[in-house]
């Protein structure tokens, strides 16, 4: 290819043309206006920052070609032909571009989001290494303080929620028998902006005065008064906040939709209800947190007042605004978990769900209370003082939906027929770590004791047990279950089981210490310390050091295993869902004829039961597909 | 298998009992949360361990042996026991609930003869005001209470959201620009108490660590009438702005 014809077909030497230009607009734009306004000095590097970011992270979407078709055809120029017959990923470059696959996507999704992933890890590690001992040991406070915050918002923006819709891409259109999702063109938007998020976060190290330091959660006044850092978050959340909520539209109208005949709500695998349910609260809920950063971005840029109290500005109001998002935001990262142990916990004990309509109503459940506690993030917050204990009480009373799950999860492990596997180790860790980390949650909805223990280290237990031994297992149990499907290819149990039990016995020694220093009177986000926990954290960053490198085990396992891993069958784990019933990894349409649903997805034990028949096959599903599968 | 939740659940509950998990008790309403908490670990810790106790009894009990492929029994449901996990959560949350309020209501409860505190939060230190009935304030950098007496915090910041908690006490609150915030206690125990920031606050947080001092009555009559004296200049001067602030205890 000429370099002309590089510069203009969608890719990335388009992409990084098209973000100098962006830069270049940024700069054009911001000395345009100063100069009408008669501003001095005309160059502010503050206000090209911000604009840059901006227009630059839609440059980038241009210029890798996210929007060719879509302008193509609203100008009436002819379109390129972008049906899937192209677009299944043939070497590991067609990863690398815009591809509206969904199984192409899924993947795109997964490897970037660990790419942030081991990223925020990364910086957990010199988190820990900094508060190994009392004082300053490699990172001054104002480092610190950014690496906390990207981390958790790396972890946050970037892995659990994105991974969860990459792991969904995947599998949803194969569960309900579908042949992609409804919006494939939105679907590669969704993913692109990912990487613009992620880079705009991590690249705030860079900027003057340092990375965004005000935590996740970015309270106002704190994030108004902050150095230009603080821009890199607001924007890049809502590249990650336009991504979700696309994806959760799409998911939405492909579940809707796209069902398989037969496949009537009640018989949808609790994966679907999950994602279901979870794009539901997306939908709803980011745009408050696009509307928090937008109005910070605001008090920042344009000179408004919503949080200054000086101008008029009312401070607590940013937080209810936060929370009504960001308490939803637990559920959205928690939800797909709870959907992906309950494929893998009834196909490994060999039995259905029990109470399957209970877990999908306990889901809506969810997702209802979900939006009535978000103010249990602000006890101590100064907020009107009548609004507490009606929070307290909803806040305790998702402790039954939840549990509701839990048991019914256990019931399902009775008189099963049980095979320990790596995914089934997960979830069962799953299990025993969430019912911890709820527990915790309890302590923490509870009035006279959160008044003590809230922005202590008793927090950062609580929320690294549901997020961590809650969410992380759950996504590790899922890689691990549909890596056969995935790549083809089988993971290697033992490594399997080895990085099961290391980051668990890891995972609790980190963590569970934290409670201990939390109560006894130890902050959060704090770069020191007082002497007296000195001992404690000692112990936690000794063994957090050993969680991380349990991490690499999995990471090993992967890597190899997807590049000589032994040929999966289309059903290694003879489970009933659809996904399983196609070859692995499946054809280029998913199924080369669409199934008819005939029953519930865990009828395990019922004689004779299927979830999907096909009407070209005989019993036994026939792996249809390209791939060259073999078969046990 | 109930046998054996019903031991391992003893086992935790005096673990978890065995841990010292406060800091010292140094107002009349530490012990209320103390108690509650312990509480909480006694409705807790079974339900945790019931739950570890049905996994690994299942995972020993119902294993696979290798080779066999077949199904478990289907079982659907139940709506009895579905039942029995929505109903008994529910009314252990609803107690827990309603024990909790009761505790809130009495260390938010008003007391007689209430001293007021003006505490204000600033990056990276906190100032405290002793107002008093001819309308004179004093104004201090060092927070002394008097023992017994029951004390009313009014906090305020000057610049960025801050919180002030008194981990002796078990009582926080933010300290929010543009808004006064309050909460109460009565100190009944003398002794020098750290006073933790832990909103976070800017590049200073982890330093923004100050302590009271909590003395007999006529201690602090003393103090405060030599405040007073002291610091005639300072009453009319607003919030000392040369303090040097940061200090670590």
């Amino acid at each position: 290819m000429t370099m002309t014809a590089r510069l203009t077909a969608p890719g990335w030497y388009r992409a990084a043309l098209s973000v100098l230009a962006g830069a270049l607009f940024a700069f054009g734009l911001v000395v345009l206006v100063r100069a009408l306004y008669g501003y001095e000095p005309l160059v502010d590097g503050e206000a090209i920052t911000t604009v840059a970011l901006i227009s630059m992270g839609v440059a980038f979407l241009l210029g890798i070609g996210c929007f060719d078709y879509w302008f193509r055809w609203a100008s009436g120029a002819p379109t390129v032909p972008d049906d899937h017959s192209g677009h299944g990923a043939r070497s590991w470059r067609d990863y690398f571009r815009v591809n509206t696959d969904h199984k192409v996507i899924g993947i795109q999704y997964i490897v970037t989001t660990f790419v942030f992933f081991v990223l925020g890890g990364l910086m957990a590690m010199l988190i820990r290494a900094e508060l190994a001992a009392p004082g300053t040991q490699f990172v001054d406070p104002n480092t610190y303080n950014g690496l906390f915050s990207v981390h958790a918002s790396l972890m946050i923006f970037l892995f659990i929620i994105p991974v969860f819709a990459g792991i969904a891409n995947y599998v949803i259109p194969l569960m309900i028998g579908a042949p992609d999702m409804a919006f494939p063109r939105l679907n590669a938007l969704s993913f692109w902006m990912l990487p613009v998020a992620g880079v705009m976060m991590t690249a705030s190290f860079l900027a003057p005065g340092g990375a965004f330091a005000t935590g996740w959660t970015a309270y106002a006044p704190l994030s108004t008064e902050m150095p230009v850092g603080q821009t890199f978050f607001t924007i890049a959340v809502q590249f990650a906040g336009a991504s979700s909520i696309a994806t959760a539209l799409n998911f939405l109208v492909t579940i809707i939709t796209m069902r398989a005949p037969g496949l009537t709500f009640f018989r949808m695998p609790l994966l679907v209800w999950a994602n279901f349910t979870t794009s539901l609260l997306v939908v709803i809920a980011t745009p408050f947190i696009a509307g928090s950063q937008f109005l910070v971005l605001f008090d920042r840029a344009l000179g408004t007042h919503f949080f200054n109290p000086g101008g008029g500005g009312d401070v607590v109001m940013y937080q209810h605004i936060f929370w009504f998002y960001s308490h939803p935001a637990v559920y959205i990262m928690m939800l797909p978990g709870f959907g992906i142990v309950s494929e893998v916990i009834s196909a490994n004990a060999r039995k259905p769900v029990f109470g399957y309509r209970m877990m999908a109503f306990s889901l809506v459940a969810i997702v209802i209370l979900g939006f009535t506690v978000w103010a249990h993030h602000m006890f101590v917050s100064g907020m009107f003082s009548w609004l507490r204990v009606p929070m307290m009480i909803t806040t305790m009373l998702i402790a039954v939906p939840t549990g509701i799950k839990i048991f019914s999860w256990l019931a399902t492990l009775w008189r099963g027929v049980i095979h320990l596997t790596t995914p089934m180790l997960f979830a069962l860790g799953f299990i025993t770590m969430f019912t911890l980390g709820g527990i915790s949650g309890i302590v923490l909805a509870i009035l006279p004791v959160v008044i003590h223990v809230s922005d202590t280290y008793f927090v950062v237990a609580h929320i690294h047990y549901v997020l961590f031994g809650g969410s992380v297992f759950t996504i590790f149990a899922g890689l691990y279950f549909w890596f056969p499907k995935m790549t083809g290819r089988m993971y290697d149990e033992t490594l399997g089981k080895i990085h099961f039990w290391l980051s668990f016995v890891f995972f609790n020694l980190t963590f569970g210490p934290m409670h201990f220093v939390g109560i006894d009177g130890m902050p959060r986000r704090v770069a020191d310390y007082a002497d007296q926990f000195a001992s404690l954290n000692a112990i936690i960053s000794v063994s957090s050091f050993l969680f991380g490198l349990s991490f690499l085990i999995f990471l090993y396992n992967m890597v190899t295993s997807w590049r000589n891993g032994p040929r999966a069958a289309a059903n290694p784990w003879r489970a009933h869902t659809l996904e399983w019933q196609v070859s692995s990894p499946p054809p280029l349409f998913n199924f080369d004829d669409i199934p008819t649903v005939v029953g519930g997805p865990y009828e395990y034990g019922v004689p004779g039961a299927v979830h999907g028949v096909f009407k070209d096959r005989e019993k036994e599903p026939v792996p249809a597909g390209t791939s060259g599968v073999a078969h046990e | 298998m109930l046998a054996l939740a019903t031991l391992a659940s003893i086992v935790g509950v005096a673990i978890v009992y065995a841990i010292d998990w406060f800091p010292t008790q140094a107002s009349t309403t530490s012990n209320d949360v103390d108690v509650l908490y312990d509480v909480l670990l006694f409705v807790s810790i079974p339900i945790f361990v019931g739950v570890m106790t049905v996994v690994v009894y299942s995972v020993m009990r119902f294993r696979a042996r290798p080779g066999d492929m077949g199904d478990g029994e289907p079982i659907h449901g139940s709506a009895r026991l579905e039942l029995i996990w929505v109903i008994v959560p529910f009314v252990i949350v609803s107690v827990l609930s309603v024990y909790a309020w009761i505790v809130l209501d009495e260390q938010e409860e008003p007391r007689a003869n209430e001293m007021v505190v003006r505490v204000t939060g600033q990056q990276f230190a906190w100032h405290f005001a002793y107002p008093d009935a001819s309308g004179k304030t004093v104004r201090t950098d060092d927070l002394v209470l008097p023992e017994h007496r029951p004390v009313k915090f009014d906090i305020t910041a000057e610049d960025v959201i801050h919180s002030f908690w008194v981990p002796a006490f078990r009582m926080k609150m933010d300290a929010v620009p543009g808004l006064t915030t309050s909460f109460r206690v009565t100190p009944n125990r003398q002794g020098n108490y750290s006073i933790v920031c832990t909103e976070l606050c800017g590049l200073g947080h982890a330093t923004m660590r100050q302590s009271l001092k909590v003395v007999p009555e006529s201690e602090f009559a003393a103090w405060l009438e030599k405040k007073r004296g002291a610091g005639a200049a300072n009453v009319s001067a607003g919030p000392s702005t040369t303090s040097t602030g940061v200090r670590s205890q």
